[in-house]
């Protein structure tokens, strides 16, 4: 188990891709890159997650598996500060947006949400607001300003990207609650894409969801990681393996906290593990 | 669970019927079952029963008077001139004053105690405004007469010395005099509508703050990871979520609102009059009319007073039913779960 001061970290440059798109610098806008040092929380005085320290870096996949209830939900929570919305939960440490501690007074908690976005596991777009409104809803409650034009486009662009576009185009004043469940959680990756995210958080987005559209989501991922940096906790193996460059490995031991057991390049992580417990868990023999 | 079930196969023809299924039938399920059932038809039977007594009770008046029960604005037993056209917009004007004053005030409280207030002054805040639901309302009554009435009837003046020019805020007097004639402010609409509207608070507020608690987490999560503020929250999740039990628990309120006796009684000073000025000294409302008149009454004027009563109970029962039906339809939750 990584603890203490054993603390691991990416070693980026594993994979070709991934370092020369770490060295095309994000800019203000782009995607970030986003470094957690030395992360533990608390549910009341029940220490759950201890010690963890990982870099995502920019426009790149990372993967979080593990068994359930190791923590990397939690962690996941804590990378855009919906953690402390919890009633009893703390934290230590410190997670870097390029660099600037998200969790410093200076920074300000919206911003920082809007930054990093999230998807949930359960498809949650807003029932009374529209397809369209659903997309821009976070330009509403960030009180951005767009024009007409500019809305109509933007609401296009998310869509398109989150590969929805072609099956809503002609019904857009409709309810988001009336799409299937693969297209709300679709919407609801529009609807965090529009606020222009330097990074996405997505917490098990397909778990809910049945093969076809699970795939579709797949493909919408692979076609995102050039522009936003995204962190997805998954359940399944196989989709760690297609949609990732990089996986940590959390686990808890029974009555331990979770924490990180060994991380690096995907391929890596499945092919060649360095700790028996992880080859244990990606061939599916415990979790 | 092993009930079967039948295949649903057409009823009609070749002697195919779907299969009886016999109900538990356990003895401990019986009693219960009737005891429930007998409880619940109880309550239906003594609504009824109010019903149709008043109905019975009101034909002497309604054959002697006619449709001019409801035009004459007048109550003079003596006279022979007896309606409630004054009286129930009296019981309006009442009722929509405790209403504007209480509706923002319980939607803000009840957003207050869901989404703002601090666990423990949240636990804390829900025993007082239930509390304020346990208070008499004749305690209301003095309190708006002997606290509230001498300082409210400045706010009354401020205001038909600036609005007066409408006329629900016009005062038949001159509110620039020096020495301002205060008696022409009190025992007002306003006055007993302030009163009224400590009772409909609690109402209305436990309404929409058990419903503001429901709002769906997966919603607030997701404004909140958008970068929504608490209010950018409110707007986007609860208050939509809650629209039906919003306007449900305000009729709620205003049924409470209509009926309201005692506090009413002793703040007005009674004037049979239709008239928009509710600032102004004087009305009269259904069930003040009833509680002020019921101590001698003879034979004729009885029946009178429960005519009104008759009247007042159908406008109750009809906002009430109302109420119910909005919010039985919001609760239904169309379109919250996925």
């Amino acid at each position: 188990m990584t603890t203490g001061t054993d603390v691991a970290r990416f070693q980026v440059g594993q994979g070709a891709s991934a370092s020369s798109r770490l060295r095309a610098a994000p800019d203000a806008t782009g995607p970030s890159r986003l470094d957690a040092v030395g992360v533990s929380a608390w549910f009341g005085d029940n220490l759950v997650l201890d010690d963890v320290s990982l870099s995502m870096p920019a426009a790149t996949v990372t993967a979080l598996i593990g068994p359930s209830g190791c923590g990397k939900s939690t962690f996941l929570r804590i990378l855009n500060r919906m953690h402390e919305s919890v009633a009893g939960a703390k934290l230590a440490g410190e997670v870097l947006l390029n660099g600037a501690d998200i969790y410093d007074a200076g920074h300000r908690l919206t911003d920082t949400r809007k930054q990093i976005g999230m998807v949930f596991q359960k498809p949650n777009p807003f029932p009374a607001m529209s397809i369209a409104d659903n997309v821009t809803a976070g330009l509403a409650l960030t009180g951005t300003k767009v024009s007409k034009g500019d809305r109509e486009d933007l609401i296009e662009h998310c869509l398109t990207r989150a590969g929805l576009w072609s099956e809503v185009r002609d019904r857009l004043g409709t309810p988001g609650s009336a799409l299937s469940g693969g297209q709300q959680q679709r919407l609801c990756i529009a609807r965090a894409l529009a606020v222009r995210p330097r990074v996405l958080l997505m917490d098990e987005p397909c778990s809910a969801l049945d093969p076809t559209s699970t795939r579709r989501i797949e493909e919408t991922i692979g076609e995102l990681c050039s522009e936003v940096t995204v962190v997805i906790v998954t359940h399944n193996m196989q989709q760690a393996a297609r949609v990732s460059q990089q996986a940590a490995f959390f686990l808890a031991s029974q009555g331990e906290p979770g924490a990180i057991v060994e991380h690096g390049a995907t391929k890596d992580i499945f092919e060649h593990p360095s700790d028996p417990r992880t080859a244990d868990y990606v061939n599916g023999r415990f979790g | 669970m092993t009930t079967v079930l039948t295949p649903p196969a057409p009823v009609s023809g070749s002697g195919k019927a779907p299969r009886q299924l016999r109900p538990s039938r356990e003895p401990s399920d019986r009693i219960f079952h009737g005891t429930v059932t007998g409880i619940g038809l109880f309550v239906l039977v003594i609504i009824a029963s109010i019903g149709i007594f008043l109905g019975y009770q009101s034909i002497p008046t309604f054959r002697h008077y006619g449709l001019g029960f409801f035009t004459q604005t007048q109550w003079l037993p003596e006279l022979d001139k007896i309606g409630i056209a004054a009286v129930l917009i009296g019981t309006v004007e009442v009722a929509l004053v405790a209403m504007v004053v209480a509706f923002p005030l319980a939607l803000m409280l009840a957003l207050f105690i869901t989404d703002y207030a601090p666990k423990v002054v949240k636990g804390w805040l829900i025993s007082v405004v239930d509390l304020m639901a346990a208070v008499p309302s004749i305690i209301y009554g003095l309190w708006a007469v002997f606290l509230l009435q001498p300082h409210a009837i400045k706010l009354s003046r401020w205001l038909s010395q600036h609005l007066g020019w409408i006329p629900i805020f016009h005062v038949n007097t001159d509110p620039n005099a020096a020495v301002w004639q205060q008696s022409r402010y009190t025992s007002s609409v306003f006055i007993a509508g302030l009163a009224v509207s400590m009772m409909a608070i609690p109402l209305a507020c436990a309404v929409m703050r058990a419903v503001f608690d429901q709002a769906p987490l997966g919603e607030r999560e997701a404004a909140m990871a958008l970068g929504g503020t608490r209010l950018g929250v409110a707007r986007t999740v609860v208050l939509p979520f809650a629209k039906g039990s919003i306007i449900g628990g305000t009729m709620l309120a205003l049924g409470r609102a209509l009926g309201e006796t005692a506090a009413v009684l002793i703040i007005i000073s009674p004037a049979y009059e239709i008239k928009a000025r509710i600032l102004e000294a004087g009305t009269q409302t259904t069930s003040a009319l009833i509680a002020a008149n019921f101590g001698n009454a003879t034979k004729s004027q009885l029946s009178a007073l429960l005519t009104a009563g008759f009247v007042l109970f159908l406008i109750t029962l009809i906002v009430n039913s109302v109420a119910a039906v909005v919010i039985r339809r919001s609760r239904s939750g169309a379109g919250t779960e996925i």
